[in-house]
């Protein structure tokens, strides 16, 4: 069992420009594992992924909290979960398909496949009227052991 | 600004920079199809070569302006797509229309 080496939470209201905010934070937050350009690239991408669906769709008929938290593991396991208090998913396994989108001829329907392409796993509970968890989770390869400790 | 804009003889070009997100594609979105409004020009060009950051909100933009070209009767290419945004170009399957250069 690896050891949790870092752990960090972060709450930001549902505003748009907080998007790039919460990409760029918890980028900033997980590269003490080192990462590669394209591993920090793919976790920005989903996070921002995940944060949009609760910007657009959780909260869309007003603004409420976002809560991220991560932790990262010595092996370099990187969890991330993204929580809203949302009008949440009625049919999840529908809205994890590719294409499917009720955001209008602007959004392309590709949040979930890009968080599942982009990550190594993924976990998505919801409850209607109640909000949305997506657990996200990537292995950072470690390629200098005993660095960022 | 994030959205620059040459025209010439029917022919526009976008040079998009920074980030494309749920946030700033709102702005591009609205100063591209102000100005293909204005102009209806045969050729729309949208160049990504200084696009840093991609999220799936630039493969809902780049599917809009497609189907905005179309109803005008123009064509659209997207041109200088960096290595870094291969992977979402991929992944959405815009490929088989054709509009990448």
């Amino acid at each position: 069992m690896a050891d949790i080496i870092n752990e960090m939470n972060l709450n930001f209201l549902s505003r748009s420009y907080n998007e790039s905010f919460a990409r760029a934070t918890v980028a900033a937050f997980v590269s003490q594992l080192d990462p590669t350009i394209d591993e920090l690239s793919d976790i920005k991408t989903a996070i921002s992924e995940a944060v949009t669906n609760s910007i657009v769709h959780a909260y869309k008929n007003g603004i409420g909290m976002i809560y991220i938290s991560s932790k990262l593991y010595s092996n370099g396991r990187t969890i991330i979960k993204i929580r809203d208090k949302g009008c949440g998913i009625e049919n999840v396994n529908q809205a994890m398909e590719p294409l499917f989108t009720t955001g209008g001829s602007e959004r392309s329907g590709l949040g979930f496949a890009v968080m599942q392409s982009f990550m190594d796993k993924i976990k998505v509970v919801s409850k209607p009227g109640k909000g949305t968890t997506v657990t996200l989770e990537k292995y950072i390869i470690r390629r200098s052991v005993g660095n960022g400790r | 600004m994030a959205v620059r804009i040459s025209s010439n003889d029917g022919v526009m070009t976008v040079f998009l920079e920074g980030d494309i997100d749920h946030h700033t594609a709102k702005e591009m979105r609205e100063t591209i199809d102000l100005n293909v409004n204005k102009s209806n020009p045969n050729l729309l060009n949208i160049d990504f070569e200084k696009i840093q950051f991609m999220d799936s909100s630039g493969i809902g933009l780049i599917m809009g302006r497609y189907k905005l070209m179309n109803s005008i009767g123009g064509k659209i290419k997207i041109i200088n797509i960096p290595n870094r945004l291969e992977k979402m170009i991929k992944l959405s399957g815009l490929i088989q229309l054709g509009i990448f250069e």
